[in-house]
C-alpha cells in the first residue's frame, strides 16, 4: 500500500508541475505511466535487458514522445493539450490491449524483477521512498529556480510573462516533458515491483484519478500533490465496500474540492493554520 | 532613432484602432502618447510590444525589423512594458514578481535548475539582491515578502514598473502608470520616470494626466481616432488648435 502511494505520488509531483505551475491539464498521464511500464517490461522480458538500462531507455522514449506531441500542441492556447493527451491516453491503452504478441494483451504480461538481490516489500519500500524523495527534491529545485518562476509567471499572466522575454510554448513544453518523465519512471518502477502489468494502469480512468489527486491535494503545492496521492490511493482501498462506486466517489471528491476548497487541501489548511496562529484564542 | 515605426495600421473588425501611424523614438528621451479615450493609445503600445501584429506597417529597432516577432522576442530585443489593467503575477510574492522579471538575465539550463548546482545557488542570491534593490528604487520594499494580491493598488502600479525594469529594457512602455493614483503618488511616479530616463532608458508614456505628461515628456504624440493628430514639444502641442478641439470635442461628448 505504501509503495502504491509512493508511486502515485511520484506521478502527482510531476503532474503538479504541469497542472499547478504551468496551468495546463493532461488527461493522458496514465498513458505515459503505462508506456514507461510496458517499455521497460518489454525490453527486460522480451529482449533480456537489465532493468537498470531498460528503465532509463523507456523513460527517454516517453520523454521524446511527450516532446513530439507537446511541441506543436503547446503553441496553441487554451485546453488543446488536455484534448491531445486525452486522445493519446486512449490510443495507448488500445494499443497495449490489442498488440497482444508484444504486450500480452488485456491479460497483461509478466515482468522480470529489478535485480536478483531486490526482493521483498521492505526493499521496495526503500526504493520507492527514495525515488519519491528524489522526485520531490527535483521538483522543489525547479520551482525555486528562474525556470520555476517563469512557469509560475506564465500561470499568473501569460501576456506579462511574454513582455519579460519568457517564451510561453517552450516553458509549457519543458514542464510537460518533465511531468511525463516522472510518470514514466513511476510506471517502470511499478512494473518491476509488481512483476506483472495490465493495460488497466494506462486507462483513461487512471489519468482522471491522477489529475484528481493533484487538484484535491492542492495545485501548485508539491507537498499537496503527495498528500493528494496518499489520501486518494488509500481511501478506495479502505472503503472496499464502495469498490463499484469508485468512479462516483472520485467525481464527488473532485466536485466537493472545487466547491469547498478550490485551492486544494494543503494550501487551504496552510491558510487556516496561518490565520489561527495570527489570532490565538 | 532607437525605434522607428512606419505606417502602423491595426483594425478590429471594421474599426481602425490605428491608421497609418508613424513615429520615431530618440534614445534616452521620454516620449508621451496622449489622446481621448479610444484614440488607440493602448493599441499602439500593444503593437510596439509585439502583443498585436499590425495589419500593415513596420517596426524597426536599431534599424532591425522586428514587426512580426512574437512578444517574448520583442522583450529579448530590449522592449519592456507595464500594463494599464494590471498584469501582476498574483500567485507570487512581490519580490518573486521582480525576480521573474530578471528571466532574460537569469536563464539557466534545465539540468542546473533541477539539480540545484552550486553556481545556481549563488546566482539565485544575486538575483534576489538585484530584485530587492529595484523594490527599494520604486519605494515598495516593505511589501517584498507579501503576496502580490495583498498589497495596495498604488504599490501594484510601482511593482509593474520594477518588474519591467528588472528585465533591463532599452525601451520602456508605460501604460497609464498614474491612473487611479492620488496627487502625492502621481508626484512619486513623476520622479520615478525622470530617474528611469536619467539612466538612459527610453520611455514611452501613455497617460491622461496632462500635468505629468507636460512635466516629464520631451516629445508628445497626440492620437485621435487612431490617427496621429499632432506631435512635437509639449508646449507647442498643447497650443495646437486641432489638439484643443479633439480634447474639447471629446469632453463635450462625455458630459
Amino acid at each position: 500500500m505504501a509503495i502504491l502511494v509512493g508511486l502515485n505520488a511520484i506521478v502527482c509531483v510531476g503532474l503538479n508541475l504541469l497542472v499547478g505551475f504551468a496551468g495546463q491539464i493532461s488527461l493522458g498521464h496514465a498513458g505515459f505511466f503505462g508506456l514507461g511500464a510496458y517499455g521497460s517490461a518489454i525490453l527486460a522480458a522480451r529482449y533480456g535487458w537489465s532493468p537498470f538500462f531498460s528503465i532509463p531507455t523507456s523513460m527517454l522514449f516517453v520523454a521524446l514522445l511527450a516532446w513530439a506531441i507537446g511541441r506543436p500542441i503547446l503553441r496553441l492556447r487554451g485546453h488543446a493539450l488536455a484534448m491531445a493527451t486525452l486522445g493519446l491516453g486512449i490510443i495507448v491503452s488500445i494499443v497495449l490491449a490489442t498488440e497482444d504478441r508484444i504486450t500480452g494483451g488485456p491479460d497483461g504480461m509478466a515482468v522480470p524483477a529489478l535485480a536478483s538481490f531486490v526482493s521483498g516489500e521492505k526493499t521496495w519500500y526503500w526504493i520507492v521512498g527514495g525515488a519519491l524523495l528524489f522526485a520531490v527534491w527535483l521538483a522543489q529545485n525547479l520551482i525555486d529556480s528562474p525556470r520555476g518562476r517563469a512557469l509560475r509567471a506564465l500561470h499568473g499572466s501569460e501576456v506579462a510573462a511574454g513582455s519579460l522575454g519568457i517564451d510561453p510554448a517552450a516553458h509549457k513544453l519543458s514542464a510537460f516533458v518533465i511531468s511525463a518523465l516522472f510518470a514514466a519512471a513511476a510506471g517502470a518502477l511499478s512494473a518491476h515491483y509488481a512483476g506483472f502489468i495490465t493495460p488497466a494502469k494506462a486507462s483513461f480512468l487512471h489519468s482522471v484519478e491522477l489529475v484528481t489527486m493533484v487538484v484535491f491535494g492542492g495545485m501548485a503545492s508539491t507537498f499537496g500533490a503527495v498528500v493528494g496521492a496518499a489520501v486518494l490511493t488509500t481511501l478506495p482501498q479502505l472503503l472496499t465496500v464502495f469498490k463499484e462506486y469508485e468512479m462516483v466517489l472520485l467525481g464527488a471528491v473532485m466536485m466537493l474540492t472545487m466547491i469547498f476548497m478550490p485551492r486544494g487541501l494543503v494550501p487551504t489548511l496552510e491558510k487556516a493554520l496561518a490565520a489561527a496562529r495570527r489570532k490565538p484564542h | 532613432m532607437l525605434l522607428r515605426a512606419e505606417n502602423l495600421t491595426k483594425r478590429f473588425g471594421g474599426v481602425a484602432a490605428l491608421e497609418a501611424v508613424s513615429l520615431g523614438l530618440e534614445p534616452g528621451a521620454v516620449h508621451a502618447v496622449i489622446g481621448p479615450n479610444g484614440a488607440g493609445k493602448t493599441t499602439l503600445l500593444n503593437v510596439l510590444s509585439g502583443i498585436y501584429k499590425p495589419d500593415s506597417g513596420t517596426i524597426f529597432l536599431d534599424e532591425g525589423e522586428i514587426t512580426s516577432l512574437p512578444p517574448h522576442r520583442f522583450a529579448q530585443a530590449g522592449v519592456g512594458r507595464t500594463f494599464q489593467n494590471l498584469q501582476v503575477f498574483f500567485n507570487m510574492t512581490v519580490l518573486e514578481n521582480v525576480m521573474a522579471g530578471r528571466w532574460l538575465h537569469e536563464r539557466c539550463g534545465l539540468a542546473a535548475a533541477l539539480l540545484r548546482l552550486p553556481a545556481r545557488a549563488r546566482a539565485e542570491r544575486a538575483c534576489r539582491e538585484q530584485a530587492a534593490a529595484l523594490l527599494e528604487a520604486v519605494g515598495i520594499s516593505r511589501w517584498a515578502e507579501s503576496r502580490a494580491d495583498s498589497i495596495p493598488y498604488g504599490a501594484l502600479k510601482r511593482l509593474e514598473i520594477a518588474r519591467a525594469l528588472a528585465a533591463e529594457p532599452r525601451l520602456l512602455l508605460l501604460d497609464e502608470p498614474a491612473a487611479g493614483l492620488n496627487p502625492t503618488e502621481t508626484q512619486e511616479i513623476d520622479e520615478l520616470i525622470r530617474r528611469i530616463a536619467a539612466r538612459g532608458i527610453t520611455v514611452v508614456l501613455v497617460e491622461h494626466n496632462m500635468k505629468l505628461v507636460m512635466g516629464v515628456a520631451r516629445h508628445v504624440v497626440v492620437l485621435d481616432y487612431g490617427r496621429k493628430l499632432a506631435e512635437g514639444e509639449p508646449a507647442a502641442v498643447s497650443r495646437d488648435p486641432r489638439v484643443i478641439e479633439a480634447y474639447l470635442g471629446a469632453e463635450a461628448c462625455s458630459t
